[in-house]
């Protein structure tokens, strides 16, 4: 019953050779992977290639996994990574485009409270600084406490802390806006 | 709702699900690559194909077949020598600590590493042979710290491999034979530095994650720096950022690699008289140089091929004429050397002939577009698109396009479509995006198969390959790609490969593409330059008036005491290569002219560098006018035996003044460092291309010219 293995021991299963093991972690935790990248990125076709790279690294990636922390706390901080390396890379490439700059609405689909909504998040995300949108792609998007979020970004609690009511701020000034605009 | 709760609601309402076939896919290529990786604990990076052997020994014999390794080798050995000098004086020595304060530079490595241990042992005076399994030890181990400072994990796992697979005693045992290996190696290089076709491909210290051994890291590199002071030791050209430390994706690193050889040396007349080569249409090098010197980055000297450049410019010589059966004409003259007045230039053309255009059979393109996620950069896939929809406007209703792309896995993005539907091309090639690894080995299968069902009676077929070069999935090792290719070769498809890019740029791999693929390789650095490739020269480089080339000139001792071939290191045929027709060589595209000049020292000139023999059989003097006699050796498309041409060079009256592919020669002869060009300068070479530019109506000869300048003020 591998499904009720616990990851850290699917992982020494892999470690050692275990493919099924392998295939039953990355399935497990593909999900999670691929919304930490669209929550930083902002695109979806950025985070599905983002953890496809992620998910054929891990074969030789896992190796370095030391079983002194929880797997999900090294996996969320190797998503992270990979999220800001794929950052790193398209700021070189084009200044403006630096996640949630070219976010597709995918308006078709959604009715117009939901195209508000979108538009609202999009507008918040995009400026949102980087470090701010990992914080909130980790406590809000994966409902973390600072603890937590801490220990994957490896910062203190209270750094986490500071960076939500900097987010917060940053909510606000965009509410100022769009009220004088309205 | 407060805004964090808002922005939470938000958050997850838009974070979609991923796509379910998208994760069916990944998740097979991570099991495959699991597989894989278990199979074959080298692989440090997703390969399609595991090793054809399985032994030790075979991998390890494999293993020095890489490219990158010979630098690593080289400077491992180097560390061979520092540790026997270090035994050797050891047992003399009373105050053991003392003997590493000796200026022993290359010690200084061994000694910043964090490992006092080897302080201590010699203190201990161990017995004799333990004393020598040490630096082997400390050899072994310098590597793989080295590794662990470039941090890239998939190296690490490399290294360590071989100590999980075996027992520490038969590890240090597989050390020594590393390390005798490389001894040889490094003799073997030095050997060979004066013949050919040697591959330097130091890369600046970076390390080359595709291959199964890697490079020590920048840092490493440069405390060793002092050991090895070969031409390909320049890892001071490259600032690098080391790979942060959870870096998902390859790192970019400066990993251009270069095919590029050490200059041919002069060879005296009566010991070697003849000398044979392919032809070489190929202007990737000119490119490259000039993307160089125009982002001032550092020019290595093994990017330069001079006959490359040489060939980049378009010369006035005679056409063939058009009812004439040979597709080509051959222009053969003499000229003074700029650089040496004691020397003259023989030039050895030769021009294709131009078929009617309107003549031309239909064509069948397949674009095989690499859309890895090297390929994201602007000078790359974005200048790529423009370039293909620039050359459509060039094609004909009746030719068809088709596009393969390969990142993680090849995919045929447009079918066979008739050039006359450019909406449905340019959105093809629009909605191309990059990302992922580079399955170059079964993009090349498919595109090849893909060209194969497009191809009916009288219609060309061309796979035209767009890349950085950087093949990390699939075959990844210049031989195996060679393999792979001549395969297609024969099915009458040609290949020609489109260089794009700099810092992952593979030299190396893209020569050998073009060359056994019967195509050409260009590098497409500027939009002007697409233009120059695809647009202007269209025709040769789509369509093949005759293969496998060969040029052989025998030299007449009694007129000529040395000669040497400017460029085309990486062209050299044995000399009994030329008659034979299985040797494949370059093509000539209708239209291309290739050009190859040899300097040559007269007898009695005070320009001769080797003495005479005291003992040597006098040179029969034989027609004293004549110089040489040049043969050449090609096939008509679709042959299989090869036609001959030969004609005598004969010494004129008085030589031409030197014309503008001379000061290309000596320009690039100066990019490379030549020997050979003693005082002459940049601004000799400025000069000289100035006084010859004539009408340069493409104004490509003004842009060498301010290339020229360009280097001279950054020497």
């Amino acid at each position: 019953m591998r499904m009720k293995t616990s990851d850290e021991n699917l992982v020494l299963l892999a470690q050692t050779g275990d493919a099924a093991a392998f295939s039953a972690l990355i399935s497990r935790h593909y999900d999670l992977i691929h919304r930490i990248g669209f929550r930083v990125l902002g695109s979806k076709s950025e985070a599905q290639d983002m953890t496809q790279d992620l998910c054929l690294a891990l074969a030789t990636k896992l190796k370095s996994f030391r079983a002194d922390a929880k797997f999900t706390t090294w996996l969320y901080r190797v998503a992270i990574n990979a999220a800001r390396d794929r950052l790193r890379k398209r700021k070189t490439r084009q200044k403006a485009n630096e996640g949630w700059g070219d976010f597709e609405l995918n308006s078709r689909a959604a009715d117009a409270e939901n195209r508000a909504q979108l538009d609202w998040l999009h507008q918040a995300m995009a400026t949102l600084p980087e470090d701010l949108r990992e914080t909130v792609a980790l406590v809000l998007g994966e409902d973390l406490t600072h603890d937590a979020a801490a220990t994957i970004l490896n910062i203190s609690p209270g750094t986490v802390s500071w960076r939500m009511s900097e987010v917060k701020k940053h909510l606000r000034a965009l509410a100022q806006k769009e009220e004088l605009i309205q | 709702m407060n805004d964090l709760e808002k922005l939470q609601a938000a958050l997850r309402d838009a974070t979609p699900t991923p796509d379910a076939d998208a994760k069916a896919e990944t998740l097979r290529l991570a099991a495959e690559n699991f597989a894989r990786v278990q199979e074959n604990q080298s692989a440090a990076r997703p390969i399609s194909k595991a090793p054809s052997s399985g032994s030790l020994w075979k991998r390890t014999t494999a293993m020095f077949k890489l490219s990158t390794l010979r630098p690593v080798l080289y400077t491992t050995s180097c560390l061979v020598v520092a540790g026997a000098v270090f035994v050797a004086y050891e047992p003399f020595n009373d105050n053991g600590p003392a003997i590493y304060d000796a200026d022993l530079s290359l010690d200084e490595t061994v000694v910043s590493e964090p490992e006092p241990a080897i302080v201590t042992e010699t203190e201990e005076r161990a017995p004799a042979i333990q004393l020598r399994t040490k630096p082997k030890a400390e050899i072994t181990a310098a590597p793989r710290s080295a590794t662990k400072a470039a941090r890239a994990d998939e190296i690490s796992e490399t290294m360590t491999t071989s100590q999980t697979q075996s027992v520490p005693q038969k590890r240090y045992s597989s050390g020594g034979v590393t390390l005798k290996g490389s001894g040889r190696f490094g003799m073997e290089y030095q050997s060979e530095q004066d013949v050919l076709a040697q591959k330097p491909n130091n890369e600046g210290g970076s390390n080359e994650p595709e291959n199964a051994l890697s490079f020590p890291s920048n840092k490493q590199l440069r405390s060793q720096e002092a050991a090895p002071k070969g031409q390909w030791m320049g890892n001071d050209m490259y600032s690098i950022t080391a790979p942060q430390d959870d870096t998902i994706i390859a790192p970019q690193p400066n990993n251009d690699q270069f095919a590029g050889a050490l200059e041919n040396p002069v060879k005296i007349t009566t010991e070697s008289p003849v000398s044979t080569f392919s032809i070489d249409v190929d202007t990737a090098s000119y490119a490259y140089v000039r993307s160089t010197l125009l982002n001032g980055g550092h020019l290595r000297p093994d990017a330069v091929r001079v006959e490359e450049m040489i060939n980049y410019f378009p010369y006035d010589y005679a056409a063939p004429a058009v009812t004439s059966d040979v597709p080509f004409s051959t222009d053969i003259s003499v000229t003074k050397t700029p650089w040496n007045p004691d020397t003259n230039l023989v030039r050895v053309a030769i021009q294709g002939k131009k078929p009617a255009v309107e003549d031309r059979p239909p064509l069948n393109l397949v674009f095989l577009i690499d859309t890895s996620g090297s390929m994201q950069d602007a000078n790359k896939l974005p200048l790529l698109k423009q370039s293909f929809a620039l050359m459509l406007t060039e094609l004909r209703p009746t030719d068809q396009v088709a596009i393969v792309t390969y990142a993680g896995r090849a995919g045929t993005v447009l079918k066979p479509t008739n050039a006359s539907d450019t909406a449905t091309i340019l959105n093809a090639l629009d909605a191309l995006n990059a990302g992922g690894s580079t399955a170059g080995g079964a993009g090349l299968r498919a595109a090849y198969a893909l060209a194969d069902q497009m191809k009916a009676e009288g219609e060309i077929s061309r796979v035209l390959l767009a890349t950085d070069g950087d093949f990390n999935v699939g075959i990844n090792n210049p031989e195996d790609m060679k393999t792979a290719i001549e395969k297609n070769r024969d099915s009458g498809t040609y290949l020609s490969v489109l260089g794009f890019g700099r810092g992952n740029y593979r030299d190396d791999m893209m020569q050998t593409l073009a060359q056994n693929g019967n195509g050409t390789a260009a590098y497409i650095d500027t939009l002007a330059e697409a233009q120059k490739t695809l647009v202007d020269n269209l025709s040769g480089a789509l369509f093949s008036i005759a293969n496998d080339v060969k040029i052989q000139v025998e030299f007449n001792p009694a007129a000529i005491a040395e000669y040497r071939l400017i460029g085309y290191e990486t062209r050299a045929l044995n000399r009994e290569d030329f008659n034979n027709d299985k040797v494949d060589a370059g093509d000539i595209g209708a239209g291309h002219q290739v050009t190859a000049l040899y300097e040559v020292t007269p007898v009695g000139s005070p320009a001769v560098l080797n003495d005479p023999l005291r003992y040597a059989a006098d040179a029969a003097p034989l027609g004293g006018k004549e110089l040489g006699f040049f043969k050449l050796r090609y096939k008509t498309p679709g042959a299989t035996d090869s036609q001959l041409i030969s004609t005598p060079i004969n010494m004129p009256e008085t030589p031409n003044t030197a014309d503008f592919a001379a000061a290309i020669a000596g320009f690039g002869q100066l990019l490379k460092g030549s020997k050979y060009t003693q005082n002459w300068t940049y601004d000799d070479a400025i000069t000289l291309a100035t006084q010859t530019k004539g009408a340069d109506p493409y104004g490509y000869r003004t842009e060498a010219i301010r290339l020229m300048k360009l280097a001279k003020a950054r020497k």
